[in-house]
């Protein structure tokens, strides 16, 4: 299964009420997929809708979760660009929903190729405002699948938009790919959704202005308070190798994929490399990675873009240990051997 | 048949003064007080209420629906 | 209750009209269950708060308030969700339609309507708008049109009209420069997916009364799910035209209705 369409076959097993989207490629399988599997009429119900752009199409994520559905949408970085406004006020409004970047080469409108340029965009907040996106990065097509529920679990557990950055590669990668069974959707509404006001309660309305500069504050306060506990228990990190590593590589997503066969390769000539991938790139597993930066002679960032990550790996590390980067961009894919002569010439400096 | 005749209780404090009703209403049964509300308006009130036959066009113009009409036949 | 009924210069005896009248009864007109009690944040002679009133009543007497979720935008109306006694959502500029279609798609039983200023639904929303239009989405646009943006203090909107001055055309709206008054919703009416486009005003108790009907209207032919209904009602914007509440009116009626004439548009062909 293709790892577009792997996100795809999971919002609808998943339980999902409602995809709104936007042709843009590398990600166009995804609204392909759903369209021909047409499940609002053949399998779960849930709701398929071509928008008339990714800025209608986010909006309409709004409205649906709202109303305490779970909605999603996805794009590839231009569209992402157009989707940050209803993002700060999806998250502004503690609305929880799904997001998928199926990412490319840029700025602008860049490359159709795999690109991992949209991290700084992605885990400091795209749009205006002070709000935070939990952020998850899959390198496998089996992850594409899975980060769909568990992307919805954490949106409904936090109230909290939720992104899944992937990327070309991962998308348009094809692997076996273990399905879990349909869940049902949701019968039960949030009480705080819009649902129609009954006599028995106050009305519930969605909404992020406040007027009142004490009144956002403490709603800012509010929201950090949240992030925090999301801080606190939502990292995610997968280690390869590290027991034995005198270097370290961190990268995520493809990068990750073409770093395990650095990895093989540098073994084979005796350099005892490891791998360390934040799964939740927001939050960043800082802390674990300045535990294993203690014990290892260089920490090696290495990303598709011209160096974002970079920067939270440096704080995480926090001069432990020298950090370097290496990244490609344009939509341009590293080989293993090109990032590993780059370890070793950093090496025998 | 006896002419309809009518009340109406306009919230003092609610009111805003924008006249609206005064100009609405057919019988010139409304004007602005010479007295100010916690906002700082002069609100509306009547001075005519025996021509008042409660047909609510007053009511029918106020924005902010301050009005609540009387009418008995 | 904090009324007041002074005694000026008539000749009536004020209290015991008050004992004869006043009475549960005799109520012909009170404020709707479907508005809070919240004081609207509108200015005095704001025709905002009589479309905010009609549509409450609207809900009230045909008993769905429990089965509404209203889309309320940025513009002046950006408060809408603290009016209405319904489940609202707010928002952002112009993306109303959007979010109404995700409601309405997903919660497809309710009754669905957005209420929009024409800043928000005739510029910067005008994609959403014609988009939501020609899908049919079964939602209700409840459209102010008042020929400026109100809120950000009296600037050029796309239904200003020509010559008419506003503080980003100070010296009148010039066609060469800014283009035509846009008339958005004769632009939609023409498309399959409306079922019934409307211009009505709130200027006079009768065109009060003829905005309420057809907002009802527009209600009804949602439960009939025949497609998406736009009722445009033309509204005073005193504070920035710079006129007396009851002057805007009249200056409307001599001016706005020319290039916005009233009436209905598309009515539904089909009983």
């Amino acid at each position: 299964m293709k790892g577009n369409e792997a996100i795809a076959e999971a919002a609808i097993r998943c339980g999902c009420d409602a995809y709104f989207g936007y042709p843009i490629t590398p990600q166009s399988e995804i609204l392909e997929y759903l369209a021909l599997e047409d499940p609002y009429n053949k399998r779960s119900g849930m709701v398929v809708l071509q928008a008339e752009s990714e800025i209608a199409a986010i909006n309409m994520v709004y409205g649906a979760a709202g109303c305490g559905k779970k909605a999603m949408t996805s794009s590839s970085s231009p569209g992402i660009s157009l989707k940050q406004e209803g993002l700060s006020y999806i998250a502004a409004g503690e609305l929880p929903c799904l997001v998928v970047n199926v990412s490319r080469g840029g700025p602008g409108l860049g490359s159709i190729q795999p690109g991992q340029a949209d991290y700084f965009q992605s885990v400091k907040g795209g749009g205006h405002g002070d709000y935070r996106l939990i952020v998850l990065a899959p390198n496998t097509v089996q992850e594409q699948y899975d980060f769909v529920d568990l992307g919805f679990e954490l949106a409904f557990k936090y109230r909290n938009p939720v992104l899944i950055l992937s990327d070309g590669a991962i998308g348009q990668m094809m692997e076996k790919v273990v399905l879990t069974p349909q869940k049902d959707r949701s019968v039960t509404l949030p009480s705080w959704a819009t649902t129609g006001k009954t006599p028995d309660r106050e009305r519930n309305r969605i909404f992020t202005l406040n007027i009142e500069t004490d009144v956002q504050e403490n709603h800012n306060r509010k929201l950090q308070a949240k992030y925090k506990v999301v801080e606190e228990n939502e990292i995610r990190y997968q280690e390869f190798k590290t027991d034995d590593a005198e270097y370290i590589i961190v990268a995520y997503g493809i990068s990750s994929r073409i770093c395990m066969k650095t990895i093989q390769l540098a073994r084979e000539k005796g350099i005892k490399l490891g791998m360390f991938r934040p799964i939740t790139l927001w939050p960043f597993p800082k802390q674990k990675l300045f535990e294993l930066s203690k014990n290892v002679k260089g920490i090696f960032a290495v990303e598709h873009s011209c160096g974002q990550m970079v920067e939270d790996v440096e704080l995480a590390v926090k001069n432990n240990t020298p950090v370097k980067f290496y990244g490609r961009s344009g939509g341009v894919i590293m080989t293993p051997q090109e990032v590993l002569l780059f370890i070793e010439s950093e090496m025998n400096k | 048949m006896a002419k309809a005749r009518g009340l109406v209780e306009i919230l003092f404090d609610t009111c805003k003064g924008c006249e609206l009703c005064v100009n609405a209403c057919p019988f010139n049964v409304l004007q602005l007080s010479d007295q100010v509300n916690a906002k700082g308006y002069h609100p509306s009130m009547m001075v005519n209420p025996e021509s008042c036959t409660g047909c609510a066009s007053c009511a029918m113009v106020c924005p902010d629906s301050v009005i609540t009409v009387y009418r008995v036949k | 209750m904090e009324t007041v009924i002074e005694k000026t210069n008539v000749n009536v005896d004020i209290e015991a009209l008050r004992k004869e009248i006043i009475k549960e009864e005799n109520i012909v007109f009170k404020k709707t269950i479907g508005l809070t009690d919240n004081p609207l944040s509108y200015c005095p002679g704001c025709g905002h708060g009589v479309v905010h009133r009609l549509i409450g009543e609207v809900c009230e007497e045909m008993e769905i308030i429990q089965d509404v979720i209203a889309i309320a935008p940025v513009g002046c109306s950006v408060f809408a969700y603290d009016f209405f006694n319904l489940d609202t959502q707010s928002a952002a500029h112009g993306r109303a339609p959007a979010v109404a279609t995700g409601v309405k798609r997903t919660m497809p039983d309710k009754y669905v309507f957005t209420y929009q200023g024409d800043g928000d639904l005739a510029a910067i929303g005008t994609g959403e708008t014609i988009h939501a239009a020609n899908r049919g989405e079964n939602i209700t646009i409840i459209f102010i049109n008042n020929g400026i943006y109100g809120m950000t203090g009296g600037q050029m909107a796309p239904t200003t009209l020509l010559n008419m001055k506003s503080s980003t055309s100070p010296y009148g709206r010039e066609m060469d420069v800014h283009g035509y008054p846009l008339n958005i919703t004769d632009m939609i009416a023409p498309l399959r997916g409306v079922c019934y486009a409307t211009r009505q005003s709130v200027h006079t108790p009768a065109n009060v009364r003829k905005a309420k009907a057809a907002i009802k209207k527009a209600f009804e032919y949602q439960k009939l799910k025949k497609g998406l209904s736009i009722v445009e009602i033309m509204s005073n914007c005193n504070s920035g035209w710079k006129m007396t509440p009851v002057q805007s009116n009249k200056w409307m009626e001599e001016n706005m209705l020319e290039n916005f004439p009233l009436g209905d548009i598309k009515v539904p062909q089909d009983k």
